[in-house]
C-alpha cells in the first residue's frame, strides 16, 4: 500500500520535472511580463490543467471500479490500454498538432490538453486501481459507502500526484529563473519522448502482471 | 531528432549573439534569362581560412527557370518554445522556394560542403494543396513551416488571394492553408511574429502581374501595389486587424520585428512614396489593449540626378530613388539596416529608441547614379540588397540584385552576382572590409544570405534577453 502511494508521488514528480509539461512556461511567464510573481500564478495554472486531466481519466474508473463487481477484468483493461498509449507513443513519435493551436494565454487548458494527448492521466490508473483494490481487501469501507470512497480515493490520487508535479516543476522553474539561467533549458532539456512513452508501457505491464496474479 | 536541442537553437536573442561566430553563409544563385540552373553557394566566411570570401561548394538545381529568392530553415530557436514541444529537431534543411516556378526544394546541408538535395517539390502540389503560388518567406513557428506566397492560383496567380500555407516540420509534407480568416488581405510578401503574445505581422508586395515581367509604372503611380500591413492572431489563423500606411507608400516589404519577445514593436520597410519618391521605414507597436498603431520614423529623400544618367523608368523625375528593398535588425534590436538599392546605400539606424531611429553608420557601395566601387577596386553592380546580420551584429553581408526584371529596368544591362561585407563600430559606424570579395559563376546573380547556425532574419525567440 505505502508502496502505491509512492508510486502517486513518484509519477507527479517525474511529470513536474518533464519539461513538456510545463515548467518552462512558468520560467517564461515570469521573464515576459518582468515580476516573479507570474512564476507561481503560471505554476497553479498548469497544475490546474494536470489536475483535472488526471481527474478526467480516473474518475470514469473510480464509477467502474464500485459500480461493476468486474474488478480484475477492469485492472487488466486499464493495463492493457496504458500498454497500447505507451506503444502508439513509441510508433508514432508525433506531437499531436492541435496543441499548437492554443493560445499560449490559456496556460490551464494547454496543461489539461497535454496531459490527455501523453497519457499522463492513464499512467495514475494503475495505480490508482491498486490502491482501490488494496483498500477493499483490507475492508476499510463497507459495500454501501464504496462509491463514495472510491470517488474520494480518486480526488486524494489526484491531488497528491498534482501537488507532487507542481512541487517538482516549481523546484526547476524557481531554479533557472533564479540561479540556474535559461542555459539550463538548452543543456538540460533531453528528449523524453521514448522514455515517456516506455514508462507507460512499463507501468502497464507491472500492473497487468499485478491483476494477473490477483 | 536529437536526444539534446540543437546546439544552434537560443532561448533568447541574447544568447544567440553569445554563440561562435559563423565559417560559412549560404547565399542563392539565380540565373536571369533562366538559360542555366539556380543553385545555392556554400560561402567561406572565416578570415583564419585560406578560403576566406570564396565558394566553398554549390548545388545546382535539377531546373530551370525556377528564379530563387528568398529561403530558410526547416528549424530554429523557435523550436524551444515550450508549448510546442519540437526542442529535439535538427537544424538541418533548407528550404529554398522559386519564386517563379513554385517549385520548393529542401536541401540537406548537415554537411555544408556536401551539401545536397533532400526532396523537390513540385509546383502542381503545393497548386492542389494550397490554391496558392509563388513561395517566397519561410519561418519556422508552432504547427511546423510557415511559408507566404505572393500569388494565388490560375496561370497569372490572381485566381483568388496570396496567403500562407504550413509544411510538417519534419516530412517537409504541404499541410495546407494556414488562414482561417484573412479579412482584408488580398495581397501579400512578407511575414513574421511574436512567438509568446501569439501575433503575426504580414505585407504586401503586389499580385504576379505586377511584378513578374517588371515593375508596372502606370500600377506605381497609380498606387496600385500593397500598403498595408495586416496583424494576426497566430494561433486563432484570424487576421485581427489591418493598418493602411497610405496608398502613396508603395510596397510594404520587409516585417522585422523585435527579436526580444518581451517588446511589442517591430519595422516596415516601404519601397517608395509615390508622392516625392522617398523611401519610409514604418514603426508598428503593439498597445495594451492588443490593437496596433504604426507611424513613419525614417524618410529617406531620392538624390537629384541628370535624366541622361537614368533608366527609361526614372528619366522623367531627374531624381534617383531610394529604393528602400530590405531592411534586417541586429540581434540586440538596436541598429536596423536599411538597403537603399537605388541609390547604392546601406544605412544603418541607431533604433535603440524605436520611434527615435538615428543614423548612426551608412556605406555607399553600386547604385544607379554613382555607380561607387568597392574598396578593391571592383565594380559592384545593382546597389545593396539583401542585407544579412552576423549574430553577434559585428558583422553584415548583403549582395545586389532585388528580381530579375526589376533588375534590368532599374540597371540596364548585366550587372553581375556580388556579395559583400561590412565591419560594425563599436557605438555604431559601418565599413567594408576590403578583403571580403565572393566571385559568384558567370551568368548569375545572387540574392538572400542565410548564415550558419542562424542570422537575424531567422531565428524567433521565445524567451527574453532580461
Amino acid at each position: 500500500m505505502t508502496a502505491l502511494w509512492w508510486a502517486v508521488i513518484a509519477s507527479g514528480l517525474y511529470h513536474g520535472l518533464n519539461p513538456g509539461m510545463g515548467w518552462p512556461l512558468a520560467v517564461s511567464a515570469a521573464l515576459m511580463e518582468q515580476r516573479a510573481l507570474a512564476l507561481p500564478r503560471a505554476l497553479i495554472l498548469l497544475a490546474a490543467g494536470h489536475l483535472a486531466a488526471m481527474l478526467v481519466v480516473l474518475l470514469p474508473f473510480s464509477a467502474m471500479v464500485t459500480l461493476v463487481n468486474l474488478e480484475r477484468e477492469i485492472r487488466i483493461s486499464a493495463a492493457c490500454l496504458v500498454i497500447g498509449m505507451g506503444l502508439y507513443l513509441l510508433i508514432t513519435d508525433r506531437h499531436p498538432r492541435f496543441l499548437a493551436r492554443i493560445s499560449p494565454a490559456k496556460l490551464g487548458l494547454w496543461s489539461f490538453l497535454v496531459a490527455i494527448a501523453h497519457g499522463a492521466g492513464l499512467m495514475l490508473v494503475p495505480i490508482y486501481l491498486g490502491i482501490c483494490a488494496m483498500e477493499q481487501e483490507a475492508g476499510h469501507a463497507a459495500a454501501g459507502t464504496l462509491m463514495g470512497a472510491d470517488v474520494r480515493m480518486a480526488l486524494l490520487v489526484a491531488a497528491v500526484h498534482t501537488l507532487a508535479m507542481a512541487f517538482a516543476g516549481g523546484v526547476l522553474a524557481i531554479g533557472v529563473y533564479c540561479w540556474l539561467g535559461l542555459r539550463f533549458l538548452q543543456k538540460a532539456w533531453f528528449n523524453l519522448d521514448r522514455v515517456w512513452a516506455s514508462s507507460l508501457v512499463l507501468v502497464g505491464a507491472f500492473a497487468l502482471f499485478l491483476a494477473l496474479r490477483s | 531528432m536529437n536526444l539534446r536541442p540543437d546546439p544552434s537553437f537560443y532561448p533568447t536573442p541574447r544568447m544567440a549573439m553569445e554563440a561562435p561566430v559563423e565559417k560559412l553563409a549560404f547565399t542563392l544563385m539565380l540565373s536571369p534569362d533562366f538559360s542555366q540552373p539556380d543553385g545555392l553557394a556554400v560561402v567561406n566566411v572565416d578570415p583564419e581560412s585560406p578560403d576566406y570570401g570564396k565558394i566553398v561548394h554549390s548545388v545546382f538545381m535539377p531546373n530551370k527557370g525556377d528564379e530563387f529568392h528568398h529561403f530558410g530553415w526547416n528549424a530554429c530557436s523557435s523550436a524551444l518554445s515550450p508549448l510546442t514541444g519540437h526542442a529535439f529537431l535538427e537544424r538541418r534543411y533548407l528550404i529554398i522556394p522559386g519564386i517563379r516556378s513554385s517549385r520548393i526544394y529542401i536541401i540537406d546541408v548537415k554537411e555544408p560542403l556536401q551539401a545536397k538535395i533532400h526532396k523537390i517539390i513540385e509546383p502542381e502540389e503545393l497548386f492542389a494543396k494550397t490554391g496558392y503560388s509563388r513561395p517566397h518567406t519561410i519561418h519556422c513557428g508552432p504547427e511546423g513551416i510557415y511559408v507566404s506566397t505572393l500569388g494565388g492560383g490560375g496561370a497569372d496567380g490572381t485566381d483568388g488571394p496570396p496567403g500562407i500555407f504550413i509544411m510538417d516540420c519534419e516530412t517537409f509534407d504541404i499541410l495546407g492553408r494556414y488562414e482561417m480568416d484573412r479579412g482584408v488581405q488580398d495581397k501579400h510578401y512578407d511575414f513574421w511574429w511574436n512567438l509568446p503574445r501569439d501575433y503575426m505581422v504580414s505585407s504586401e508586395w503586389g499580385l504576379p502581374p505586377q511584378f513578374e515581367n517588371g515593375l508596372v509604372a502606370e500600377d506605381l503611380l497609380s498606387n496600385k501595389y500593397g500598403h498595408s500591413l495586416h496583424f494576426w492572431d497566430l494561433r486563432g489563423r484570424k487576421n485581427i486587424q489591418t493598418i493602411d500606411l497610405g496608398e502613396n507608400h508603395q510596397m510594404a516589404l520587409e516585417v522585422r520585428p523585435a527579436h526580444d519577445p518581451a517588446k511589442q514593436y517591430g519595422f516596415c520597410g516601404v519601397v517608395v512614396d509615390t508622392t516625392n519618391l522617398q523611401g519610409a521605414i514604418f514603426t508598428w507597436w503593439r498597445k495594451d489593449d492588443g490593437t496596433f498603431e504604426a507611424k513613419k520614423t525614417i524618410t529617406i529623400d531620392p538624390q537629384p540626378a541628370d535624366p541622361a544618367d537614368l533608366p527609361e523608368l526614372l528619366k522623367g523625375f531627374s531624381a534617383v530613388p531610394p529604393l528602400v528593398t530590405d531592411i534586417d535588425l541586429s540581434l540586440d534590436d538596436k541598429y536596423l539596416y536599411v538597403a537603399c538599392w537605388g541609390t547604392g546605400e546601406m544605412h544603418q539606424y541607431d533604433v535603440s529608441d524605436p520611434m527615435k531611429p538615428v543614423l548612426a553608420g551608412k556605406v555607399e557601395i553600386g547604385g544607379i547614379v554613382k555607380k561607387t566601387k568597392h574598396p578593391n577596386g571592383k565594380t559592384f553592380g545593382y546597389g545593396p540588397q539583401m542585407v544579412e546580420i552576423s549574430r553577434d551584429g559585428q558583422r553584415v553581408y548583403w549582395t545586389n540584385s532585388l528580381y530579375s526584371t526589376w533588375d534590368d529596368q532599374f540597371y540596364p544591362g548585366e550587372g553581375g552576382a556580388a556579395m559583400v561585407m561590412a565591419r560594425v563600430a563599436t557605438g555604431g559606424g559601418l565599413t567594408l572590409d576590403p578583403d571580403f570579395w565572393v566571385d559568384f559563376p558567370k551568368g548569375y546573380r545572387s540574392h538572400q544570405i542565410r548564415l550558419e547556425g542562424g542570422d537575424c532574419s531567422t531565428d524567433s525567440f521565445c524567451f527574453p534577453s532580461v
